[in-house]
């Protein structure tokens, strides 16, 4: 039985021809102290497609995320957004680059000093200078009826439960239109009904939109539903990468033992 | 990965290699070493510092979330540092009475009030008010946004969090300072002339002219304008040690307590020498 996603796959078909990697991860390597966390990944995404990284707990996945968005540095290896080289990137220079980025963070990391509103706003105060006061208030409106908390406007983060602080999080990422959209855990410790809610959302944003995004997850349910192809991730390596499919079928211990426990 | 098939991954098919085998840690470094923490401290405040400086002199400038400090550091501290500063007025009056009397020079009074507030107790009371109030303060605030990964998510709006929350408070904190101290050395001045009009009448214009004079610019505003380098100490070293917290609560009040615990003790250090400086170059 086709699901909503193949169905919605079909239909956006035609505009996957001549798609380029958007993100480029090469030989990627990462220390902390003497553990070593990420062994020489490589990967990369297209437009308009949906990468999602499987592992266990501390394989390494959100450092592949802080990476890539330049919060933490490689110890070798390079990343590549649209084609330019991130690693080592001045703070000013790499700003620019992280405008075309969108992260929603694993505990959606709200300012916790304001309001729903205000949050969703602040990429928009510091980067749209261009926009008047009310068309900022429009945009915001407008993001937060798209994650569906239009009614929240006036809330404090605090004030919202998980499932909702992660919406007001994905909407605040989606604030300055990314071409790259990376979610850590977005699903983590959410009910089935908020995670089916989240999976259905990222997944029409990503229609809508056609961002390029990788997608941190445990859950292996949601990476089916949301992602066009998985990466799984073991000991700091890339142990495959396919469609769920490919995962199925493959020969790997590691794999069937991991599909079989999620 | 657009061509959707399975890849075969360096490290993997063949088997994925063992770690690679880490040597174990030594007994050297084993052992905390206080010696590398204190210069691993003090690198890490360089450059850091280095940070803050290349934020605050280039733009964009953040004048609404300086104007957001500006509040925070000089209107919420004021009545505390003007209390403080009236205690110590008190205090010096009722002290320097008793000693100035015993050793008949109590027409010394006003200019020995005068001179104790402005240039010894005034700067450096309020200095030590402002680390305690605004230090911890700061040093709580930015090390509960490291914890929960607020600063993490400012960086990742493409928004510089040493030029949006470090520069704007250490900015606030040395336009500040000055400006409290101003407010100690009314204020101590004042109710130390109360102090004494109770036991001996005298107009708060002749305590005024007979405390000030002779006295020059020189005499009073270098110590009060030497406060402009507290407040960098004491924005620097909250700021540093709120934006490198680690852990949880325990990271935020360690933060905390370190911000007024070092800071107090870098700004006494600092007063020693300013003292000196201020004694060569305006004698």
């Amino acid at each position: 039985m086709a699901t909503a996603y193949d169905i919605a796959m079909k239909e956006a078909e035609p505009e996957q021809e001549g798609r380029a990697p958007v993100v480029v991860v090469e030989n990627l390597r990462k220390t902390f102290g003497i553990h070593n966390v990420l062994n020489g990944i490589n990967l990369s995404v297209n437009r308009g497609e949906t990468l999602a990284v499987l592992g266990r707990s501390g394989t390494g996945k959100s450092v592949l995320l802080r990476l890539i968005i330049g919060l933490e540095t490689p110890d070798s290896g390079s990343i590549r957004i649209h084609g330019q080289n991130i690693a080592g990137l001045a703070l000013d220079r790499m700003g620019e680059i992280r405008k075309k980025m969108g992260f929603l963070f694993q505990h959606a990391a709200l300012y916790d000093s304001l309001t729903v509103a205000e949050n969703v706003a602040f990429p928009l105060v510091h980067h749209r200078k261009d926009m008047s006061g009310s068309e900022r208030g429009e945009r915001v409106k407008q993001l937060l009826a798209e994650v569906g908390m239009e009614g929240s406007l006036a809330k404090m983060p605090s004030d919202i439960s998980g499932g909702m602080q992660k919406r007001v999080g994905l909407a605040r990422a989606l604030a300055l239109e990314p071409e790259i959209l990376l979610l850590d855990e977005p699903t983590a410790g959410l009910d089935p009904i908020s995670s089916g809610e989240i999976d259905d959302l990222i997944l029409k944003l990503q229609l809508e939109r056609q961002m390029a995004s990788i997608v941190v997850t445990h859950d292996l349910h949601s990476a089916r539903t949301i992602a066009n192809s998985l990466a799984l991730l073991d000991q700091g390596n890339v142990v495959i990468e396919g469609t769920f499919e490919d995962l199925q079928e493959s020969g790997i211990e590691f794999v069937k033992e991991f599909l079989k426990q999620s | 990965m657009s061509d959707r098939g399975v890849i075969a991954v360096e490290g993997f098919n063949p088997p994925i290699p063992k770690r690679r085998s880490e040597p174990a840690p030594s007994v050297i470094e084993s052992v905390p070493n206080p010696i590398n923490g204190f210069f691993e401290w003090f690198g890490s405040f360089g450059i850091f510092s280095w940070q803050v400086f290349k934020a605050a002199v280039t733009p964009p400038y953040e004048w609404r979330e300086l104007i957001r400090q500006l509040d925070e550091v000089g209107s919420k501290s004021f009545p505390l540092v003007a209390l403080a500063g009236a205690a110590i007025g008190v205090i010096i009056s009722l002290e320097a009475r008793y000693s100035l009397t015993r050793f008949g020079a109590k027409s010394m009074f006003p200019s020995t009030l005068v001179y104790s507030v402005i240039q010894v107790m005034g700067p450096i009371i309020t200095g030590l008010i402002v680390c305690g109030r605004v230090g911890a303060g700061i040093g709580a605030e930015l090390a509960s946004m490291k914890v929960s990964e607020q600063i993490d998510a400012i960086e990742a709006s493409a928004i510089n969090p040493y030029r949006l929350l470090a520069a704007t408070r250490i900015l606030a904190c040395i336009l500040m300072l000055p400006l409290l101290t101003l407010a100690a050395d009314a204020s101590g001045l004042l109710t130390g002339w109360f102090a004494q009009s109770l036991v001996e009448p005298l107009s708060f214009h002749q305590f005024i002219a007979s405390g000030f004079k002779g006295a020059t610019f020189n005499a009073f505003l270098p110590q009060t304008f030497k406060t402009a380098v507290y407040g960098l100490i004491i924005g620097l070293i909250a700021c540093f040690q709120g934006m490198r917290t680690r852990g949880g609560a325990e990271g935020v009040g360690r933060a905390a307590t370190n911000s007024v615990v070092l800071g107090s003790l870098f700004l006494i250090l600092a007063d020693v020498v300013l003292v000196k400086f201020i004694l060569v170059v305006f004698p």
